[in-house]
């Protein structure tokens, strides 16, 4: 496959893995919560990097999921001691990665790993750092990767899909009926700390927030079903990957950025055209606002 | 480190961290209440590529046009957040986390065109995790001016500031433009926010507004004094994280200023006087002793007594 053609398919990839996950983050009210982990996961990239002197996929899936787990946890610890949500998030997450930029810039600091890479991505060098895989052949690492956290987050999405789906609208009947919601809240952590850092080489801690959030939240606007919104919002992710690309490839700037800024787009026309929550379906039908 | 702290430009630059911090301490008490905290930080996300609109437009580098640029935008952004609340069934902290990634993403792509039109040299990305060592004189004159007259604004109306955080009914019966002062404080958190990036860089400044003010909570029940106490904190996480930045060679100053606010968060999770852990603690010992004493019969107490 040809050198756009493999970041093309990494950007899907991660559009693909971001729009599922970002589906129950919405609809859970934890989007911030997201932000809070695609910045604490650097962290732990960076500690795992310090521990191993390695930069392998699993020691940093290893790594972020412990992040992802241990931002979440404060969280929900500082919460306990009477600290609003809010600010618990704010304080947790700035400081986590505050200590992470620190740890490369003063002790790290190296070709492999630097702030500009995490904050940034660096999707442009993900085709040339390959490895070797029975049957397919020679890869891009990335898109090996991602491909493994695509398949993961599909399996748990399908293998528990009433549980999800339970936990997310109605946590009260959930716990009633024996469902093991604070476990189903930290296996939500894992997934969502895995799928964030399976994308922070393509496009950085903060482009990943626009990846999770905004598709599902475009596709929220589209539908009323779970499944529907799981589909659109995977596709939307897509689709922001291919159209960021090409945005970026046109006018020569930031790929990552592009991204975010596709994923943008892709919200600011469903926010006009979405048939039963769109301006102009308001603008046209206004009397259905009344119903 | 004393031929650093010697250096004149230094101490001009550390004093204006130190009144960025004061402001932000302050505002950030007021934001704390207003349960806004993590609109600070969308907001300190969205006004990145308003900085850079206005260095390429103006093709200047002076700090005031810069933060203009970053206020407009940070302002679009917050009637962003607000449009697609209120329009559609998107929450609020969605429509944060949206509005926070995309326009940093966008602001990332005219970044990068910055940087490729007019080389590396614009130093343009200090502005995303901050660079003290990279303030001009001019620089820390607008920052001290503008934090100046934030912090001012705050303390000429504080009675009403606080009438308007805890009860807005009674302010609206005083008579107190309610509207007109969501206004004003919108203006002000967008003002210390925009002229902080340039110290402490827009992915972090929202730090500086959450940690000293839920800090100053473990030590008083008074607003007065959380307001005072946090810009204290705010204050010397400003001074000693700038100084400690500018020991290392081009370290960004944003993580350190965030570390030591972190410090001083710890320090009064566990000393603080009211609900410090180690306070919780000991009152919940003295309580469990008293009940113990309470629950002995008091015929056996008598006995003893005899």
């Amino acid at each position: 496959m040809t050198y756009t053609a493999w970041i093309i398919l990494t950007a899907s990839l991660v559009g693909l893995s971001c729009g599922l996950i970002g589906v129950f983050l919405i609809l859970r009210k934890m989007a911030m919560m997201a932000d809070a982990i695609s910045h604490t996961v650097l962290l732990g990239i960076v500690v795992a990097f310090i521990i191993t002197q390695e930069l392998t996929g699993v020691h940093m899936l290893i790594g972020a999921i412990i992040a992802g787990l241990l931002t979440a946890l404060f969280v929900q610890w500082l919460n306990s001691l009477d600290v609003q949500q809010e600010a618990a998030i704010g304080i947790v997450f700035t400081t986590l990665f505050a200590i992470g930029v620190i740890l490369i810039e003063a002790f790290v600091g190296n070709a492999h790993l630097d702030v500009q890479h995490a904050l940034m991505g660096e999707i442009t060098f993900i085709p040339w750092n390959r490895i070797t895989l029975p049957i397919v052949g020679s890869i891009p690492k990335a898109a090996a990767i991602l491909t493994l956290v695509f398949f993961v987050v599909l399996l748990f999405i399908i293998a528990f899909y009433k549980e999800w789906k339970i936990t997310t609208f109605d946590p009260g009947l959930a716990a009633s009926v024996g469902i093991p919601v604070l476990f189903m809240h930290y296996l939500f952590m894992s997934l969502v700390s895995i799928t964030t850092v399976a994308s922070f080489d393509a496009v950085g801690a903060i482009m990943v927030v626009a990846m999770l959030i905004t598709p599902a939240a475009s596709a929220y606007l589209w539908t009323d079903r779970l499944h529907m919104m799981l589909v659109i919002s995977g596709l939307f992710g897509v689709a922001s990957a291919v159209i960021g690309y090409f945005i970026a490839a046109w006018i020569d700037t930031s790929i990552s950025g592009s991204m975010a800024f596709a994923t943008g787009l892709i919200f600011l026309a469903s926010y006009l055209l979405s048939p039963k929550h769109g301006l102009l379906a308001k603008y046209l039908k206004p009397e259905e606002t009344f119903e | 480190m004393w031929s650093i702290l010697l250096n004149s430009n230094t101490q001009w630059v550390l004093l204006s961290t130190a009144i960025l911090g004061i402001a932000a301490g302050t505002i950030g008490s007021l934001a704390y209440w207003k349960r806004q905290s993590l609109m600070s930080d969308a907001l300190a996300h969205a006004a990145l590529p308003g900085v850079i609109i206005a260095f390429l437009l103006f093709k200047v580098k002076h700090l005031f046009v810069l933060i203009t640029g970053a206020a407009i935008s940070a302002v679009i952004g917050a009637f962003f957040i607000q449009g697609i609340r209120s329009s559609t069934r998107i929450k609020e902290d969605t429509a944060m986390g949206m509005i926070l990634s995309i326009f940093y993403g966008f602001g990332i792509m005219l970044l990068t065109i910055a940087n490729r039109t007019s080389g590396n040299q614009s130093g343009l990305n200090n502005f995303i995790l901050g660079q003290s060592a990279s303030m001009v004189q001019s620089d820390v004159w607008t920052m001290s001016i503008l934090a100046i007259l934030v912090v001012s604004i705050v303390v000429i109306g504080f009675k009403e500031w606080k009438i308007y955080l805890f009860d807005r009914q009674f302010a609206s019966g005083l008579g107190l433009p309610l509207k007109g002062m969501d206004v004003v404080y919108t203006i002000l958190l967008v003002t210390t926010i925009v002229v902080g990036i340039q110290a402490v860089g827009v992915i972090l400044i929202a730090a500086l507004l959450i940690i000293p003010a839920v800090s100053a909570r473990y030590w008083t029940h008074s607003f007065q004094a959380m307001v005072i106490i946090s810009a204290l904190f705010g204050g010397a996480s400003g001074t000693i994280g700038t100084l400690i930045s500018a020991i290392g060679n081009g370290w960004p100053t944003g993580p350190f200023i965030v570390v030591l606010a972190a410090s001083f968060f710890i320090i009064s999770l566990i000393f603080g006087k009211e609900k410090g852990i180690l306070v919780q603690y000991w009152q919940m010992k003295r309580h469990k002793k008293q009940e113990i004493i309470q629950s002995i019969p008091t015929s056996v107490l008598k006995k003893e007594v005899q």
